[in-house]
């Protein structure tokens, strides 16, 4: 059995494919048989041509007309005759194929990405994807394709990247194997979103498992066996069923106010990424959105969104939810989101450095945007803003300096917007929990990150896998760091929430309405299952497990009891 | 040598698809094919070069042609332009 990060509450079989990734590295050389490379190009050339009308035909029948159409692009692009001409001009002087394709491909890229409207510089994208997938058949490298994977494949592969998920076909996953990530990675999100059984930095899995190897994936527990025996296969099916039994059970709790044993009313809202992650969250019944992360709007594009951009987006998704909540945290860029057009420097240390509200501060013109669209939209429904990674209470002042200005500026221009919008932080780092007193007496709420709490107070990198035993939010050190964040909100009177993962962790979720949660923040698949959990709790059972949880000195321990208490 | 003032009526502008079939027709031809478009001169039987001029809906541009098949090659750009690449 092999041991890795569950992070789908799934579970799954089926036969491995492994996949690896080969990058099309190349060195350049002189040729000196020009016109035998001319036709390994042309050669080249014919394949990919051959090689992207089989993709175009299979995505127009799976995806529409409109995805094939992109491809047939390529197509046209590959045979410009100026595109054509210029590659084996630059072969007839000496350059191999492969240096002929990057720089010609380059110097349309660089022509293209200054365009000024975004359809042009969308082409940049498919100029990159053509070059690269060009130089694999110039190198002879197979083209990582995830796409037809046949039924019942159990996914196998170093790492997801949010490029090549885009073409998965979820029916035909059983389950997916990484070796990198873990549950706050890209492949986390995506199999939670698509309800795929997946295990995480699985150590070597691509090299432990091979090709055709019957696989279970079990998502709840993060473990992997590879040929189960009959007894194991049929070990399987039996927890299999239960699983799905106990799912459809859940589906009783729709409809249903989210409230405690004794009836302590609580919020139980969704955790989202685009405006259409909102249509998610209500069709999983949440209340609300506890959490809006912006990046998605600044990543995969050339230059920063503009505010009218921005606004269109925020107030689509206040007007989806109809009057209930939805917190939109500022842009938080830096750690491991880069964003190339915003030219973070390199640091040795992203994840101590120049990031989120520190960023966003040095960066005003940029900041000043997305607040402006914030309290625009905020017209349009129950919008309130958050700001991320704050460790000093300057930076909160700061940023409420500039919300006032922008109110100045709106009222002066005649612009509606909520005048008593409600503006709070993100608790998650060790320095914001620590003066989360004085932060209480400033803010109008606060919701505590989970992920990054616990990676700054245990300093551990959560990518790396062998300091990963150390990321948990059950250390007593976090607990003891969530608890007294809630108690600081309490005393001034503040509303708090919890937007990490944590806060749909059966075995934490008693300590939470212990402690005093008022908001629980979850992903729109673990809803249901939060919603039931909390219902079984009384607040005087909830007290009576925190109060021996809290007595417990290592994760472990912390672990082995709340693991008895869970409901 | 022979042009045509034209202004582009499809909604799109002359991007990818539209870029790619005027692109492709004016290739069937022998004589040559330029567009004229703000300050910029572009082959049209190039897909790319076309979209890097960035044309958009309600420009005005000059086809220019020169050759044998002049005549025919602007009959086949009047069509296209006009039609709107029936988009």
């Amino acid at each position: 059995m092999l041991k890795g990060i569950g992070v789908s509450n799934e579970m799954g079989m089926g036969k491995a494919v492994i996949i690896k990734e080969e990058q099309p590295i190349y060195e350049k050389h002189t040729v000196s048989n020009t016109s035998d490379e001319v036709k390994r190009f042309e050669q080249a050339v014919d394949k990919f041509i051959e090689k992207t009308n089989v993709l175009a035909e299979r995505i127009s029948k799976s995806a529409g007309e409109k995805e094939a159409e992109i491809l047939r692009g390529h197509i046209l692009m590959i045979q410009d005759v100026f595109m054509a001409d210029e590659i084996k001009k630059q072969i007839e002087n000496g350059e191999c194929a492969e240096a002929a394709l990057e720089n010609v491909c380059d110097s349309f890229i660089g022509i293209l990405s200054v365009a000024e409207d975004e359809l042009t510089q969308q082409r940049v994208t498919d100029i990159c994807d053509l070059k690269k997938r060009m130089l694999k058949i110039l190198l002879n490298i197979e083209e990582t394709d995830i796409s037809t994977l046949p039924e019942n494949t159990v996914l196998c592969i170093n790492e997801l990247t949010p490029s090549m998920t885009a073409g998965i076909d979820a029916k035909n996953i059983a389950g997916i194997i990484t070796e990198i990530g873990g549950t706050t990675s890209h492949s986390a999100i995506l199999a939670k979103a698509l309800e795929i059984p997946a295990v995480l930095s699985v150590k070597d899995a691509t090299s432990l498992i091979k090709n055709g190897d019957t696989v279970i994936v079990d998502g709840t527990k993060g473990e992997v066996i590879v040929s189960p025996s009959e007894n194991e296969q049929a070990e399987y099916k039996t927890k299999k069923e239960n699983h799905l039994k106990e799912k459809s059970e859940l589906q009783k709790y729709i409809g249903l106010e989210t409230k405690t044993a004794d009836g302590h009313k609580l919020e139980l809202v969704c955790n989202i990424g685009n405006p259409k992650d909102a249509d998610k969250a209500l069709q999983c019944d949440g209340e609300g959105i506890g959490l809006f992360r912006t990046e998605f709007l600044f990543m995969s594009r050339l230059q920063a969104p503009t505010e009218e951009e921005q606004f269109e987006a925020y107030k689509s998704v206040a007007i989806k939810m109809n009057g209930k909540p939805v917190i939109i945290r500022t842009l938080d860029v830096g750690g491991d989101k880069d964003i190339p057009y915003l030219n973070l420097p390199k640091e040795e240390n992203p994840f101590l450095g120049y990031r989120a509200v520190r960023y966003c501060l040095g960066n005003k013109q940029l900041y000043m945007a997305q607040l402006k669209a914030l309290l625009r939209a905020s017209a349009f429904g129950n919008i309130k803003i958050m700001i991320p990674m704050v460790t000093c209470i300057e930076e909160v002042r700061a940023v409420k300096a500039l919300i006032s200005d922008i109110k100045k500026q709106l009222d002066n221009d005649g612009i509606a917007y909520n005048k008593d919008i409600q503006v709070g932080v993100m608790i998650e780092t060790p320095s914001a929990s620590l003066i989360a007193d004085i932060l209480a007496k400033e803010v109008d709420f606060f919701s505590i990150g989970t992920n990054d709490l616990t990676q700054y107070t245990m300093v551990v990198d959560r990518g790396n896998a062998d300091v990963s035993y150390l990321y948990s939010v059950f250390n007593p050190s976090v607990l003891r760091s969530v608890q007294h964040i809630i108690k600081c909100a309490k005393n001034e009177n503040i509303f708090v929430g919890m937007c990490g993962e944590a806060a749909a962790d059966k075995m934490l979720i008693p300590l939470l309405i212990s402690f005093g949660l008022d908001e629980f923040s979850v992903s729109a698949t673990s809803v249901l299952t939060t919603r039931k959990s909390i219902s079984s709790w009384t607040k005087q059972s909830a007290d009576e497990v925190a109060q021996k949880a809290m007595q417990l000195t290592t994760a472990d321990e912390v672990i082995a009891y709340l693991k008895q208490t869970a409901r | 040598m022979i042009t045509q003032k034209m202004t582009i009526k499809n909604p799109q502008g002359l991007h990818m698809r539209p870029a790619g079939v005027f692109a492709k027709e004016m290739g069937k031809f022998e004589c040559s094919v330029f567009i004229k478009y703000k300050n910029n001169r572009v082959n049209a039987k190039s897909l790319l070069n076309i979209i890097a001029a960035c044309i958009k809906c309600g420009s005005e541009i000059d086809i220019e042609c020169d050759g044998s098949d002049e005549q025919e090659a602007m009959a086949k750009a009047i069509e296209l332009v006009e039609s709107g690449f029936n988009e």
